[in-house]
């Protein structure tokens, strides 16, 4: 189970409240959670990642275990705490303004 | 009894003010999407409850949402823009040439006889329709293959679509216009554009009179005369009366013919109305005096309407799409300003009062005139 913890306007786009639970099918990199939090919430696609590169929105940031992930390929497995779920994966909006 | 619903795009939400056929007591609702841009939201003419909204954010890029229901609950659809084939290269603001981005959806325009069917005019500047109702939306290319784009360049606010026009007796036929690279028509529903630009003089273009270039703020016709266009420039106030193919200058006594938005008065085809801007880079009114000109001669002979608007101290801007009119008799205009009030007059504009004052910049208004 992989927690992914979401900026507030994509909680509320997804209409969730807190934590996001997944079920990540193989290992537990920052593709394939974006790929079953999109299979999930459809809505998300898009505002997280492009349509068409795939690439991270560049207001976007990924967190985890005190680590800035958001510059790691895209398939690095990531942390084993979070890919046991002790720990979730952070999407972060940047500090920008606003 | 008849109303009028006004749907306001801000900053940070979408506010809807609803009022009787009085217009003199209104309910705002509130923010709607708070927090995102909204740069416009319009109804269905053939289904007045079918809104949709363009929501926006840095953070997050495009949404579209629907109504079913007049704005009170909104439902995401579909926010997938892709251009059609390879993208290519517009001018950036230095000429260089620099590859089309998809950034936002500018104005939504709701077919005239089907409330499936919407077109879409974007930025970095291309015209997209759905017919599903928003669930997945196809650019008509035509536009862009038009062969000028690599001569297009952005305006302060970016390569934006924003004024998209169908002529309600040749359904065929439309106009849309874009900053900067001017307007354009088609007569065969998309497929091919021509550039309708004679006339225009735009001396930020090494051609002032080239057939492409030029910073067209709005364009906006009577639905009665769809064949006769008024432009409000970058700088200048035009007409066309021959569906685009040459425009003269109308800008007469207005005190500058810099500006946003225009408008056409419900009832009165040659009754128009401007808001003068100091200049290009002092977005502001005019010695700080809110003024709206009407025009009851199609241009030309201009008329400063002040009563209730600030006449001092006064310095908020009214963008491009932040002017409509309802089809009441009276006819009602309403504007709304970068300082987050919305006015409204219900007499053609010889009064008008704040429905409200404290929003945030408003981006767009438009009205719907309900039975």
């Amino acid at each position: 189970m992989i927690r992914v913890e979401l900026p507030a306007h994509l909680r509320t786009l997804a209409r969730v409240n807190g934590e996001v639970t997944l079920d990540v099918k193989g290992q537990a990199t920052q593709r394939s959670v974006l790929d079953a939090l999109e299979a999930r919430y459809p809505v998300l696609r898009g505002a997280i990642r492009d349509h068409v590169t795939q690439q991270r929105r560049p207001f976007l940031r990924f967190f985890a275990c005190q680590e800035d992930l958001s510059h790691e390929s895209p398939d690095t497995p990531l942390p084993d705490q979070v890919a046991c779920g002790k720990e979730p994966l952070l999407i972060i909006g940047a500090i920008a303004g606003g | 009894m008849s109303g009028v619903r006004v749907l306001v795009g801000t900053r940070k939400g979408a506010f809807v003010l609803t009022s009787d056929g009085k217009r003199e007591k209104w309910d705002v609702s509130g923010p709607h999407l708070g927090g995102w841009e909204i740069y416009h939201l319009k109804g269905s003419p053939v289904d007045p409850n079918r809104l949709y909204a363009s929501q926006s954010s840095g953070w997050f890029g495009q949404q579209i949402q629907r109504s079913n229901d007049g704005g009170k609950t909104w439902e995401p659809v579909g926010n997938k823009f892709v251009y059609d084939g390879i993208p290519g290269t517009h001018q950036w603001y230095d000429g260089t040439p620099h590859p089309w981005e998809f950034k936002r959806v500018w104005h939504l325009e709701p077919s005239l006889n089907d409330p499936d069917t919407v077109y879409a005019g974007v930025e970095d500047a291309a015209l997209f329709r759905t017919t599903d109702g928003g669930q997945t939306w196809e650019e008509l290319s035509g536009l862009r293959g038009h062969g000028s784009g690599p001569h297009w360049t952005p305006g302060a606010g970016g390569m934006c679509l924003h004024t998209i026009l169908i002529d309600p007796s040749r359904p065929d036929r439309m106009y849309i216009a874009i900053s900067a690279a001017g307007a354009f028509r088609t007569d065969n529903a998309g497929k091919t554009w021509q550039p309708i630009n004679r006339g225009l003089k735009s001396q930020h273009i090494p051609d002032p009179t080239a057939e492409v270039g030029h910073c067209v703020h709005r364009i906006a016709m009577h639905k009665s005369r769809p064949g006769v266009l008024f432009m409000q420039k970058h700088w200048d106030v035009m007409r066309s009366d021959n569906a685009g193919e040459s425009w003269e200058e109308v800008s007469g006594n207005l005190p500058s013919d810099f500006g946003f938005p225009i408008d056409v008065h419900a009832h009165e085809p040659e009754t128009i109305y401007v808001v003068p801007i100091k200049s290009d880079s002092e977005h502001y009114p005019p010695e700080g005096k809110l003024r709206v000109y009407r025009s009851r001669t199609g241009g030309n002979e201009w008329e400063a309407l002040t009563k209730g608007l600030p006449q001092r101290d006064c310095y908020v801007n009214v963008l491009r799409d932040a002017m409509a009119v309802d089809s009441l008799d009276k006819c009602g205009i309403y504007f709304g300003t970068t300082g987050g009030q919305v006015y409204a007059s219900a007499d053609a504009g010889d009064s008008w009062a704040p429905i409200v004052r404290d929003l945030p910049a408003v981006v767009s208004v438009e009205v719907q005139t309900l039975p």
